[in-house]
């Protein structure tokens, strides 16, 4: 899930720098190139175990929960997303924290419980390939073409944000961070595939938590503690709404991101988050390179797990910031004005604020890793799907196994290729990419409408689960229109006149949800539906789920989804 | 993970590295103070951070040295 706004940020980052905010030493250099060399070695090592494309398009199959887990939640870690909620969280306060427990946690958890038996016991390969199995090739195609377009356009999006922020950060030149990024990318993912990509991602993750976590710890210690830091907030701030998660939620007008708590739970925390984590194959497609089942399913109750401890290392630098900066953080159009720092810059401040050599190349390593996991995650989707649901589909069917190998390295080259290029096309309009970040989210609700009716619905049919992502996916294009060229019609689609742009995000997934959801049953109640003994794998009560066999009660996946669930209550019950 | 060395065994060897890296800057700082030192700089952040590094990159390295 992405920020607020790339082309705001992009806007700010494009303005000619008096200088950069960091001066590497000899040492944070060579932390740098450690770093560079480690990925490239594991490219090449890999390629020598990565000869079928069940090696490479899906890490041979055999990861562990943990692996396959840390991936899962790694893939989402963008820098860019870091470095953007960080300055949502100097902006609006702990309410940003929403998109990483609310808007993650219950559907992470949801696709380990409910929806990961079904993927994972029919074998597909991704999940344009489940809708190819429960709904015809129609789906799959539609789903496919789009979800293909969309990524390789959004590897560029990454790729040139990561210029930018290196232009800003470290005063390098953008055409030498886009060629010598997009050429690592490319040689690690053709070499290793899905295994490289995956191997990199738990490195970024180590890294992002070695690089980041001083933050807080300094910055903790420097407030003096929690308690003090409220006080001192709201002494600053002259308001106590910004340590508070949902008691200034009753009403749009009483929190500085104008939403609501409906927005949150339905919009946000089902229909998004939800659509996000249980259909986006970018992240999917690292749990379904689980060794089992039961890996499978613990994968992503093991990322939830993480995922809700990422705000001590996003959102409380940004808190943190409120206290101990000297200086206030502006909006980037006055950023650009004035020559202030944007709120954008809010970790890069922090980081060059607490860590001299040495700590300081840990912390840009960990960005420039987050930036290039985000790319390898990317392009390996794009690879996958491009060679399974796109070329073998439709193109070419029976061609060797090999064959198809061959195709996905040189898709890797050609995606990565394509993602240069949209680099250099949004480099001249960055308008770009907040269009195609709308885009993408466009599909993700209904396609959970779609998906999730598919896997517990056996009535719904074939021309029910087309027409379905069809109609959601018109809803959400629409009301992005109407509410683009009127932006008084914001409050129908959010229900309120004092709605901001957050909740406008929020209701239109849910409208499109909803939409989804009854014309697939409309459509499916005119319609027949496929024999039961055609169901077997995919649907709820038509299929025989594996049992497992665990030695010890605490080694059964539900009994950690609790736990995960325990401390996710507790966590906003806390911070209420 | 069959045939080839674990995640596990790199990601310690990379600790292991930046752990030496910048525990020695931390304790080269401690003779050659810095211009411009970050805040908190007294509480010598480069040698724990670093030292944690370092004995968390040895365990990884030698625990995973053989694993497959």
């Amino acid at each position: 899930m992405s920020i607020a706004s790339t082309s705001a940020l992009a806007l700010f980052f494009q303005t000619p720098a008096k200088h950069s905010l960091v001066h590497l030493s000899g040492i944070d250099i060579a932390v740098i190139a450690i770093y560079f060399a480690f990925v490239i070695y594991i490219g090449f090592y890999l390629k020598g175990s990565t000869n079928t494309s069940e090696d490479f398009f899906m890490a041979g199959r055999e990861m562990t929960a943990w692996i396959a887990g840390l991936s899962f939640v790694s893939a989402n870690l963008g820098s860019l997303e870091l470095m953007g909620w960080a300055g949502s969280a100097y902006q609006y306060g702990i309410l940003a924290t929403h998109w990483y427990w609310i808007g993650a946690i219950p559907a992470m958890l949801f696709l380990g419980i409910v929806m990961m038996p079904f993927y994972y016991i029919s074998k597909v390969n991704s999940v344009p390939g489940y809708l190819a199995l429960r709904y015809g090739e129609a789906a799959r195609g539609l789903s496919a073409v789009c979800f293909a377009f969309m990524t390789v356009l959004m590897s560029g999006i990454n790729m040139y944000s990561m210029a930018l922020v290196m232009k800003v950060v470290l005063g390098w030149d953008l055409n030498f961070s886009i060629w010598v990024s997009s050429i690592t990318v490319a040689l690690y993912v053709a070499l290793g595939g899905l295994r490289s990509a995956i191997f990199n991602e738990i490195l970024q993750f180590l890294l992002i938590w070695l690089g980041a976590l001083l933050i807080p710890i300094l910055g903790l210690i420097e407030a003096g503690g929690w308690t003090n830091l409220k006080h001192q907030i709201a002494a600053r701030m002259g308001s106590m709404e910004y340590t508070h998660l949902w008691s200034t939620t009753a009403h749009f007008k009483d929190n500085p991101m104008g939403i609501h708590w409906t927005g949150l739970v339905f919009g946000l925390g089902i229909a998004i988050s939800m659509g996000y984590w249980t259909t986006d194959f970018l992240v999917v497609q690292r749990v379904l390179s689980a060794r089992n089942l039961r890996s499978a399913r613990m994968a992503p109750i093991i990322g939830a797990g993480f995922k809700m401890f990422v705000p001590f290392i996003v959102i409380l630098p940004g808190l943190l910031a409120l206290s101990v900066l000297p200086f206030h953080l502006v909006p980037q159009d006055v950023a650009v004005a004035t020559g202030q720092h944007s709120y954008n810059e809010v970790l890069p401040l922090m980081l060059v604020r607490y860590c001299g050599p040495g700590l300081l190349g840990l912390g840009v390593t960990a960005l420039i890793a987050g930036f290039m996991s985000g790319m390898a995650g990317n392009v390996s989707a794009f690879a996958t799907v491009w060679t399974y649901d796109i070329y073998r589909a439709f193109m070419a069917k029976s061609k060797s196994d090999s064959h198809y190998v061959a195709m996905g390295r040189w898709c890797t080259f050609i995606g990565v290729l394509i993602s240069v290029g949209t680099a250099y096309l949004v480099q001249h309009a960055a308008s770009i990419m907040d269009y195609v970040q709308a885009l993408f989210s466009f599909f993700i609700a209904p396609l959970l409408g779609t998906v999730l009716l598919g896997m517990l619905w056996k009535r719904a049919t074939k021309a029910a689960g087309f027409w379905g992502l069809l109609a959601g996916t018109c809803t959400a294009v629409g009301l992005f229109l109407w509410v683009h060229f009127n932006p008084a019609a914001l409050r129908y689609v959010a229900l309120s006149p004092d709605a901001k742009a957050m909740a406008a995000d929020m209701y239109r997934a849910l409208w499109s949800l909803i939409v989804c959801v009854v014309v697939t049953v409309v459509v499916s109640y005119m319609t027949q539906p496929k024999p039961l003994a055609e169901l077997e794998g995919l649907v709820y009560g038509a299929s025989k789920i594996p049992e497992e066999h665990d030695d010890h009660w605490y080694q059964k996946p539900l009994v950690w989804a609790g736990a995960v669930s325990v401390v996710f209550i507790a966590l906003n019950i806390i911070f209420w | 993970m069959r045939g080839h060395t674990s995640i596990w065994f790199f990601s310690g060897l990379l600790l292991l590295c930046y752990g030496i890296l910048i525990l020695g800057t931390g304790l080269w700082e401690l003779g050659h103070p810095l211009a411009h030192p970050p805040v908190l700089s007294g509480l010598h952040a480069p040698i724990w951070w670093g030292g944690l590094m370092l004995v968390m990159g040895l365990f990884y390295t030698i625990r995973f040295r053989h694993h497959r």
